[in-house]
């Protein structure tokens, strides 16, 4: 328990693995604080590869606030390769932190960030590398208590034996009052052990403790109910919700790593939360309401960022950028501020409905004019309006004609399969759709050597969402529908060469759709995937189907259900759902009929320009939607040494 | 058609820079790729006003020379870089060192003398230094003698087009067994040939011809690069530079 850096045995082992650099830290902007000057220790782990986990905003931004406070330190962890595994195990070297080595287990608290359910096995390399007790119930007050967070967190039923706590919604604050509790029990001598310390973390707003509820199952398989087992632990957990952006200006120095990571820029936040609606975007339902950061504060984060790191591109996040009530002012002030730098501004995607051209045109004025990527979702307008992503045929083609027409030669376009209701004909539609993309763009464009990329994935429904009772698409039912869309895109060759498809098999989202609607029982499962050699289940190259499928069925039947019966079977209306004790906020009411209102294929408008429509949110948590415009300019830079 | 990049071309480079600079400590783990990326991050940081290629997508000219293998530390790589402005050397140097994570430091920056040829025709050999933990001196030092005394070391390397044979010990211009603190120091200096010899491959011949197999990796450092003379020593690649710098200096830039 006294942080003691591992590198002087870790170093000999780095020697003999791929890719040593992700293991040693020493980014640019990382910190390092003395171990015994702080109360409060937290190890932050993204249980995915370093490349894909360190540019992750959501640990950066806790990284910085909790290093911030002088009673506690923060250092990171990241999913380690099998190579190295298999060489700490026979070195006996614990599951470290990158940033001064330290052990995993020294620290007070672990804190796992889930964007993903596959990263679920990935926790249970790092605990057991750590020499972390892997279930809950067998740690005692010398082991962190294991705290899971990010999107994955709001179903955290499947790994309800292995973490202590979840933290439900935005952890900016949350890991304050966290820090907070621990410091003080800490400090008055570890009143009550574990269960007093967990018990207290239980009490804090957001933060959900499942050894303090228990559940109960019918003979149908299904759950009869959640039930706490203690008075004085909340019956439903809610969520934690920022309310003003400005004020949380994080990272303000993001993380610039030696190794080559997956996003090559910084990101700026520039609004938290999306009410467009889309039902099956669990983001857009987890994340409500709107909040937007001003265009000065967006202008100084970005300032302060690119000077702290040095990137040439910032990407302007968000669920759905070209929404923010002042798009066009921030990128084209932001375009006249790094005038002559080099310095591009991206959008992650565009909604068709919302791209412009003069839009497009001031991100790329002053770096490299990139692909647009444009995310229909839905192949056909009656799919597109089950899905409440509504945009006609006629504007799509429109938009990427025009897109063309200005200059862009590569176009991506998102599409999903396997959504409520779908059958073979609306995937078709995409490959029509994509043809006649590219007829009238060549026409607009007076070229030939224009391209469109249709990337498609299986859609897994997600807890929380108007599709949380939908029959998930079987991998069979996706697979065959994708070999569909190939030949359809393949015959006529003459437009089809310029036509790529990019798509992913139907398996892991059959694997992910369990881990996602999945109960406490589901544990097991993972556990035993984990123990036959299962990790980092996001890459195909490690994923195996055939060892989840095995598993599942083993591991499953002695207690009536199977892996069917958690992905492809359509939920009734009175099931209680493993989430149900989990407060998203919004009304299951609301959710229940706006999945009816899918099944008519009715929309719904956004309640940022016309009137609320009672999801539930806004008066659950107390908040409402704080969009501009302010209307305010940003002042130019003063420029140093140029 | 082809098509043209909009605007004016980037403004010329007025002044080349030549910089040592070294990895160490945990950094040693970093690839060349890694410190190609930090540096020219570093380089935007520190605002160094770099002379860029034309085209669409322009980069800032850098050429590096000879780096170290991932895992070998260096007190000695080099690259050159091109300015659209003057500056004063020293300036470029602290303010780059300071722009980089603590581990590559930047050790020296000179203005390249023209007319005095490219920065690789200087570089054609490393000094390096090997620590051999848990080896003994009594046992490198035979293994080294009989390495030497060897006319051909075949070793296998895995090389871009598979596996290859070369002769580690055509490469090797000089080795010597030391000792410091109880553990074995292999000090060599080696040609720079193609494909290239590493101290892996001198480490593999080790073991080829005395059956020296360390009990845990080695850890190497690149001491010094540039031309082998007749003694056997290596000729700061710098050296031309820095003595032109002193007989004419323009008007630095600020950085």
């Amino acid at each position: 328990m006294n942080g003691e850096s591992l590198y002087p045995r870790l170093e000999p082992l780095l020697a003999q693995v791929q890719k040593p650099i992700q293991y040693v830290g020493g980014e640019l902007n990382a910190q390092v604080k003395p171990w015994d000057d702080v109360a409060v220790h937290w190890a932050l782990m993204y249980p995915d590869a370093y490349e894909v986990g360190l540019p992750n905003q959501g640990l950066m931004i806790l990284y910085e606030v909790l290093n911030e406070r002088p009673d506690a330190l923060a250092e990171r962890t990241y999913a380690v390769w099998p190579d190295l595994a298999a060489l700490m195990r026979e070195h006996g070297v614990g599951q470290f932190t990158v940033d001064s080595h330290r052990a995993v287990a020294d620290f007070d608290l672990l804190g796992v960030s889930f964007a993903t359910e596959l990263g679920y096995t990935n926790l249970l390399e790092a605990l057991d590398l750590a020499g972390v007790p892997l279930h809950a119930a067998d740690r005692d007050e010398t082991h962190p208590v294991v705290v899971a967070g990010g999107h994955a967190a709001f179903n955290p039923e499947p790994i309800a034996d292995f973490v202590d706590c979840a933290v439900l919604g935005d952890g900016e604050q949350a890991v304050g009052d966290v820090t907070d509790v621990v410091a003080a029990w800490k400090q008055q001598g570890r009143p009550g052990g574990r269960v007093e310390l967990l018990a207290r973390l239980a009490r804090v707003d957001g933060v959900y403790v499942p050894r303090f509820y228990s559940v109960s199952y019918g003979s149908d398989g299904a759950i009869a109910a959640v039930t706490r087992t203690r008075d004085d632990v909340p019956a439903r957990v809610g969520k934690r919700t920022v309310m003003d952006l400005d004020e949380w200006p994080y990272p303000k120095t993001p993380l610039v790593p030696l190794a080559e990571s997956v996003h090559e820029r910084m990101s700026v936040e520039i609004f938290r939360g999306c009410t467009r609606g889309c039902r099956f975007c669990q983001a857009g339902m987890i994340t409500r309401p709107v909040r937007e950061r001003t265009i000065t504060g967006i202008g100084s984060m970005v300032d302060q960022g690119l000077r702290a790191t040095g990137y040439e591109e910032v990407g302007l996040l968000s669920l759905s950028s070209a929404d923010h009530s002042e798009i066009g002012q921030v990128a084209k002030q932001l375009a006249d501020r790094y005038e002559g730098t080099n310095t591009g501004l991206s959008l992650p995607s565009t909604r068709v409905d919302a791209f412009n051209v003069t839009l497009a045109n001031e991100l790329s004025r002053n770096g490299r004019r990139s692909g647009l990527t444009f995310a229909p979702e839905g192949g056909s307008e009656r799919i597109r309006r089950v899905i409440n992503k509504t945009v006609s045929k006629e504007d799509l083609v429109r938009t990427v004609t025009t897109a063309y027409a200005n200059g862009w030669q590569q176009v991506k376009l998102y599409f999903m399969c396997g959504l409520p209701t779908e059958t073979d004909e609306d995937v078709l539609e995409i490959a029509e759709l994509a043809v006649e993309v590219i007829r009238a763009g060549r026409e607009a464009s007076g070229r030939k050597d224009i391209r469109c990329t249709v990337s498609i994935g299986g859609f897994v429904p997600k807890p929380h969402t108007p599709f949380q009772w939908a029959g998930q698409a079987s991998a069979e039912t996706i697979d065959s529908r994708l070999r569909l869309l190939r030949q359809a895109i393949n015959a006529d060759r003459r437009i089809g060469r310029s036509i790529g498809l990019r798509y992913h098999d139907g398996e892991p989202g059959v694997v992910e759709g369990l881990l996602s609607r999945g109960d406490r029982r589901v544990g097991r499962v993972i556990e035993r995937v984990w123990r036959e050699g299962g990790r980092f289940d996001g890459w195909s190259e490690h994923f195996s189907y055939e060892r989840w499928t095995a598993a599942a069925a083993e591991e499953l039947a002695p207690l009536g259900v199977d892996l069917d019966w958690y992905t492809t079977r359509e939920r009734g209306q009175d099931e209680v759902l493993p989430w149900d004790h989990l407060d998203s906020g919004l009304d299951k009411e609301w959710l229940w009929d706006d999945w009816q209102d899918a099944l008519s294929e009715e929309e719904v408008a956004d309640c940022r320009w016309t009137p609320c429509y009672d999801c539930g949110v806004c008066p659950t948590n107390g908040t409402e939607i704080q969009i501009g415009p302010t209307g305010r300019t940003l002042l130019p830079l003063t420029v140093v040494g140029r | 058609m082809a098509r043209q990049p909009e605007g004016p071309p980037p403004p010329p480079t007025v002044q080349k820079l030549r910089l040592r600079y070294a990895k160490r400590g945990p950094l040693r783990f970093a690839s060349h790729r890694d410190l190609a990326r930090a540096l020219e991050r570093a380089l935007r940081r520190a605002r160094v006003p770099m002379a860029f290629s034309a085209g669409f997508t322009p980069h800032p000219k850098i050429s590096y020379v000879g780096a170290a293998p991932t895992g070998a530390a260096s007190e000695a790589e080099y690259l050159e870089i091109g300015l659209a402005q003057r500056c004063d050397p020293e300036q470029v140097r602290a303010a780059l060192d300071a722009s980089l994570p603590p581990g590559i430091d930047v050790l020296e920056c000179v203005e390249a003398a023209e007319g005095s040829g490219s920065l690789a025709d200087r570089i054609d050999a490393a000094t390096w230094r090997v620590e051999l933990p848990g080896v003994p001196l009594a046992e490198l030092a035979p293994a080294v003698e009989a390495f030497l005394a060897a006319d051909v070391v075949t070793v296998e390397k895995r090389t871009k087009n598979g596996l290859r044979d070369v002769d580690a010990r055509a490469a090797v211009a000089g080795a010597s067994a030391a000792e410091e603190a109880g553990c074995a120091i292999l000090h060599m200096v080696v040609r720079q040939v193609t494909p290239a010899v590493r101290p892996d491959d001198v480490l593999a011949a080790l073991a080829a011809v005395a059956d020296l197999r360390p009990p845990s990796p080695p850890r190497a450092v690149r001491e010094a690069q540039g031309r082998l003379d007749d003694t056997g020593t290596v000729a700061d690649p710098l050296g031309p530079d820095r003595v032109a710098g002193t007989r004419c200096q323009g008007e630095p830039a600020a950085v």
